[in-house]
């Protein structure tokens, strides 16, 4: 009976599934989750498997490791093999692949690579080694793009010369708007990521029903989180209401957190474009450092490659970004690309769709037969 | 990376008002508190700590559920805390 113990709240979670089939009535609705965080908790809790079948999950394009394109994992590694460079990141990109294997390959290679938690760890290193120029990999969206610039901020306010970010900040807005564009497919609304809206705020999403008439709802991380926004995303539908909404209010503010926007005003500007993988270039869809801050830019201070790299022919990771396949529709799922050996950057993250579905998908049926709702 | 892990600060940090220390899972380390000034934190606050800067101030409630959830995690969330000691012991 583990899985009713994990819903903190099995009648709860009953309930809430109760109220979801009633709302539905049997319509098809596809809804899509955008943060990889929630991805996570759908497939660990099984709840693809709880909602009636006419309801469904779309798996959206917010896992900042999986979305990184080839040509920067490239790009990193070239950074990392300069002679006299430690090149320091978060462990989630060590095993995301470029197109002559990732940055563990890199440093097995002899390059200096050093996996750090925080980018201020990366700036430490610095400092204790003025001797070697110190590059920090930037990924994330704006739950983590802040971090980076308050780090800059200190950088430039200690004068630490041998300190650059070499930043793949991108932003949530422009894949939701990209996704919306897509003729690929219909979407009935969408799940909110819950963390990126502690920055961000609520009132950046509201394009999405004034524009496309879609609803969407901030969702907390909990299996119940979960249910609840569907079932408020449907009482919208089934209320004629199109709005935003928000179900993660005890941790998400209307307005976000105004002094992590002013820092990542003050620091970053927009690119013109950026290449996602799998959708493609977006424009205006990431962050680069403002020229101010030019010395402590990796892209300004070496020479990267820049070269764009397609993506392997059988990797499906695109489709599954979009949301147009489910993990297990991709042909090399489970098979060639494993955890163990990613082909595709969705197979490396833990919040990747197709991490998430081979570690946890089995357990769907034996969730519902637990909570009761599946015999 | 993405993973937001509850913290209750200890301490606070009176030359550095950007700064404190906060325990995480039964490790104590410092974190940036910066991104919430106008929050006039408190030791006994819990936030949600992103690689080491509080994002969000939370209630004791919200953080045991947070932490219940990351627990279920299993590996994603070992890995976060392990490189978070990693961390403090220096490279």
């Amino acid at each position: 009976m583990r899985f009713v113990d994990e819903y903190r709240d099995p009648v709860a979670a009953r309930s809430l599934l109760a109220l979801i089939t009633e709302l539905a009535g049997g319509e098809a609705f596809k809804f899509m989750e955008v943060c990889g965080g929630h991805t996570h908790t759908i497939y660990r809790h099984g709840i693809e498997h709880l909602l009636p079948e006419s309801v469904q999950l779309v798996h959206g394009p917010g896992c900042p490791v999986c979305v990184i394109p080839m040509g920067r994992v490239d790009d990193a590694i070239s950074l990392a093999e300069r002679p006299g460079v430690i090149f320091t990141s978060f462990g989630d990109m060590m095993r995301v692949p470029g197109s002559r294997g990732n940055l563990l390959a890199a440093k097995a290679g002899g390059a200096d690579v050093r996996f750090v938690y925080s980018p201020l760890d990366a700036l430490r290193i610095a400092t204790e080694n003025p001797d070697r120029e110190v590059v920090f990999f930037a990924v994330g969206f704006e739950t983590t793009a802040p971090s980076t610039a308050l780090t800059l901020l200190q950088a430039r306010a200690r004068g630490v010369g041998n300190f650059s970010v070499f930043c793949n900040h991108v932003t949530i807005i422009p894949p939701i708007k990209a996704i919306l564009d897509s003729p690929d497919f219909r979407l009935d609304g969408f799940l909110g990521p819950g963390h990126v809206s502690t920055v961000i705020g609520q009132r950046p999403y509201r394009f999405v029903p004034a524009q496309y008439r879609k609803p969407l709802v901030t969702a907390g991380f909990e299996p119940l989180d979960i249910l609840q926004a569907i079932a408020m995303l449907l009482t919208q539908i089934r209320a004629g209401r199109c709005e935003v909404e928000n179900q993660y209010s005890r941790v998400v503010r209307d307005e976000g957190n105004p002094k992590a926007l002013a820092v990542l005003a003050e620091v970053f500007e927009l690119r013109p474009h950026f290449e996602w993988r799998g959708l493609g270039f977006i424009s205006q869809s990431a962050l680069r450092l403002r020229h101010e801050f030019a010395e402590f830019d990796a892209e300004r201070r070496y020479e990267v490659p820049g070269v764009r790299v397609a993506d392997p022919k059988a990797c499906q990771c695109g489709e599954v970004l979009k949301g147009v396949i489910k993990p297990w529709q991709c042909k090399v799922f489970g098979t060639a690309c494993t955890p163990e050996h990613p082909i595709g950057t969705c197979m490396v993250s833990s919040e990747g769709a197709c991490a998430a579905y081979y570690n946890f998908g089995r357990m769907h049926r034996e969730a519902a037969v637990a909570i009761g709702t599946k015999a | 990376m993405c993973l937001g892990i509850p913290g209750q600060l200890v301490g606070l940090d009176a030359s550095n008002p950007h700064l404190a220390v906060a325990e995480v899972s039964g490790v104590r380390r410092t974190v940036n508190v910066g991104l919430l000034e106008e929050q006039q934190l408190q030791p006994g606050d819990w936030v949600l700590i992103h690689v080491g800067f509080a994002m969000s101030k939370i209630d004791e409630t919200e953080a045991e559920r947070a932490l219940a959830g990351l627990r279920l995690m299993g590996r994603a969330y070992e890995d976060e805390l392990e490189s978070l000691r990693a961390s403090l012991e220096g490279p």
